[in-house]
């Protein structure tokens, strides 16, 4: 056998070339930070994070921590991400809910249930979203009636400042009540543990979703009962301009809420559809046959089946519906992007320091989002025997 | 999307560019015109036409800079830029001056590595409401509901003074002007603050005009003016010295008409700034009928703001402040000597 040199040696060539690579790269970083450090000097302009300590001195509509003019351009950041949280999460939720409905009713053997489902998706997945949440916002929302002249159901009021409801105010003894919730759950947890142990033995399990659900409010509601129903509902009222009291979700927030989650769901509507369908209807037959009912086909072979299928998209969709939350700068909701990539980068002018920081963030709440679907997908994943 | 992907290139052209060298001067006589930055369509200060042109206060001076550099008042190109957008256009070289009803405060001159050039129009933050509000007062607005513009100095003077009144308020900071009064008309808030010209300019497109009141305070001080980058001086002198001419030459009665006649004059003061005595040019790195170009393509400043936004326009805004000093206003321009 011939000796082989040695820079045809495959260790030391796989070893030269993943060290000229991390010099390029590290090298091509280098000089973009030296260049923008030299760049920003040139101009003048201030550079660094101090600006995160001085004081904002603007205000903002929509806060949900403590945030007055004099706080910190950092506690602006906070309040825009929260926001961004919030709508993103509620999205999330709606979102999730009404796509699968949707998926489902366009598999649905009733005619007109599956047309309107067609239907629905084929609208809302193909027009652009900021032209939906514009939609939502201009054409829907600030056409209300003005605060004086409200439209009231029943305890809830709805004018062109937003949506109000009476906010839940909690009186001594409410902690009881909160204790028989925890309570309630781990019973629940414990009920199906048995069940299932019951299951493997004898291979009837224990009913479980009345005797849960009965757990699950009765315990509470007993408890509240006991108590004394140490719970009250304040009412929003009319003081000057505006409602003032209650809980109250600002036209912004609803525009994007119903823009973001009726976009999102015509997607996740397919993607539902997608993991039914790629269940093999064999499988169906085969549960069907073995005495399994149309319910607990579902629920016990076709849903475990389609979820490995569904996951993986779903949470590109969760990923994209955060993101998109970004497009709320076109209307007035005090989120990451419109208050700190908007309004503090003006102030301050350090557009390197403060898009750097929301592309971090934005990074972030994406790693964090895939790597809890992740999780999420290995736990219901099919182990295949 | 758009947006974002504006910012973003321009805060890349400030990582990736390589240190500027050249002078701004250079720059622009090399290019062959002016890269101006105006608003996106504020009338009487800078807004499209039909024809595509550009009109207002801050176009016309960007129309001076660029007569004194080339004698062509036509020299120059506009970037339309939002109030959020204006200071990182500037800083990354985008943009020659900024000239877009842009107050003039420290932390924009200082920390944001800016020189602001003379003032071009004095301003003072106005609020409107809806008649039948019944707001007679700023002091009447506890509690209101308030559109703004985001990232403006008018988004701050607003929370300072309801701060220091110990009134509450809500803001909704929207990014273009035209979706601050959309939002407004729509009811979405209770007033609507800007600087009082602004409120002039922007009433004009209401639906119902006699439905919405300007309050009668001014609660700032907003010296508008033209902004450059900080360090580079001969660049900044053309800027502020193209604002002097046409107050001197308004000064002087110098106007686009007598303009040429005025070449005769025996006046050393009006010889100077016509170039005829001295070498007045030479300072700047500019010819020395530079002043005489501005009067003769863009005016005085007497023209430029009746036609824009005086007496000769929809606004029709008296000069108040804006007179000149011998007139009863503070607008004053250091002399050509």
């Amino acid at each position: 056998m011939r000796k082989q040199t040695f820079w045809n040696d495959p260790r030391y060539r796989a070893w030269f070339f993943q060290a000229l690579a991390v010099l390029l790269v590290g090298g091509f970083f280098a000089t973009v930070i030296a260049n923008t450090v030299e760049n920003l000097n040139a101009l003048n302009v201030a550079s660094g994070f101090g600006f995160l300590q001085h004081t904002a001195g603007f205000g903002i509509s929509q806060t949900l921590i403590e945030y007055s003019e004099a706080s910190t351009y950092g506690r602006a950041f906070l309040v825009a991400l929260l926001n961004t949280l919030l709508v993103a999460a509620i999205g999330i939720v709606f979102a999730t809910v009404l796509g699968f409905l949707v998926g489902i009713a366009r598999l649905s053997s009733n005619w007109l249930v599956a047309k309107l489902a067609t239907v629905y998706i084929e609208i809302f997945r193909n027009i652009p979203l900021l032209l939906q949440i514009l939609f939502w916002y201009t054409a829907v929302l600030s056409n209300l009636p003005a605060p004086r002249v409200s439209m009231q159901f029943g305890p809830m009021l709805l004018n062109n400042r937003g949506l109000y409801l009476p906010a839940p105010v909690s009186d001594a003894g409410f902690g009881y009540v909160v204790l028989a919730i925890i309570a309630a759950l781990v019973a629940i947890v414990f009920l199906r543990q048995v069940s299932e142990r019951r299951r493997m033995l004898t291979g009837v399990g224990l009913p479980l979703l009345f005797p849960g659900a009965g757990v699950l409010f009765g315990l509470p509601l007993l408890v509240f009962w006991l108590v004394g129903s140490p719970l009250h509902f304040e009412a929003p009222e009319l003081r000057g301009f505006n409602f003032v009291g209650g809980v109250r979700a600002v036209p912004e927030l609803l525009a994007l809420v119903f823009a973001l989650s009726i976009y999102t769901a015509a997607f996740i509507a397919e993607i539902v559809r997608s993991g039914i369908q790629a269940v093999n209807w064999g499988q169906s037959e085969a549960a069907l046959a073995l005495g399994l009912r149309r319910p607990e086909t579902l629920r016990l072979v076709v849903i475990p089946q389609a979820l490995r299928v569904i996951i993986p998209p779903l949470t590109s969709q969760f990923l994209n519906l955060t993101k998109n939350s970004s497009l709320a700068a076109a209307l007035a909701y005090p989120e990451l992007a419109s208050v700190f990539a908007g309004t503090v980068l003006n102030q301050t002018g350090q557009a390197v320091e403060v898009l750097a920081i929301t592309m971090a963030v934005y990074l972030s709440l994406s790693l964090l989002t895939s790597m809890a679907m992740n999780f999420y997908n290995s736990r219901i994943a099919l182990v295949e025997r | 999307m758009r947006r974002h992907l504006f910012m973003a290139t321009i805060a890349a052209s400030i990582v990736f560019a390589s240190a500027v060298s050249a002078t701004t001067l250079e720059d622009v006589k090399k290019k062959g015109f002016v890269q101006c930055g105006v608003s996106q369509g504020l009338k009487g200060f800078s807004s499209p036409d039909d024809k595509g042109g550009w009109t207002g206060i801050d176009v016309d001076l960007c129309r001076a800079i660029a007569a004194a550099i080339f004698g062509d008042a036509s020299s120059v190109k506009f970037t339309p830029l939002s109030a959020k957008e204006r200071f990182t256009a500037l800083q990354s070289g985008v943009i020659d001056v900024l000239s877009r009803n842009t107050t003039w405060a420290l932390s924009r001159d200082t920390a944001l590595g800016f020189d602001f050039r003379g003032v071009t129009y004095y301003d003072g933050q106005g609020f409107m409401v809806r008649k039948s509000a019944g707001v007679k007062s700023v002091r009447d607005l506890n509690g209101a509901t308030v559109c703004v513009l985001m990232g403006t100095s008018t988004s701050l003077t607003l929370a300072d003074y309801f701060r220091s009144n110990n009134m509450k308020y809500e803001p909704i900071t929207f990014e273009k002007d035209d979706e601050v009064v959309a939002a407004y008309e729509s009811g979405r808030c209770d007033a609507y603050t800007t600087d009082s010209s602004g409120l002039y300019a922007n009433r004009l497109t209401l639906k119902d005009q006699q439905e919405h009141i300007v309050l009668p305070e001014i609660i700032s001080k907003e010296p508008l003016g033209a902004v450059v980058r900080h360090g580079d001086n001969q660049w900044g002198d053309i800027v502020s010295w193209a604002l002097y001419a046409t107050l001197n030459a308004e000064e002087l009665g110098i106007d686009s008409k007598n303009v040429a006649g005025m070449r005769e004059s025996e006046n050393p003061e009006i010889r100077r700034l016509l170039g005829t005595e001295g070498k007045f040019g030479e300072g700047l790195g500019l010819p020395d009928d530079w002043a005489y170009n501005i009067i003769a393509k863009v005016g005085n400043y007497s023209e430029i703001y009746e036609r824009n936004v005086g007496m000769g326009s929809p606004l029709g805004i008296p000069r108040g402040l804006n007179a000149l000093w011998t007139k009863g206003g503070i607008q004053y321009a250091p002399p050509i000597r």
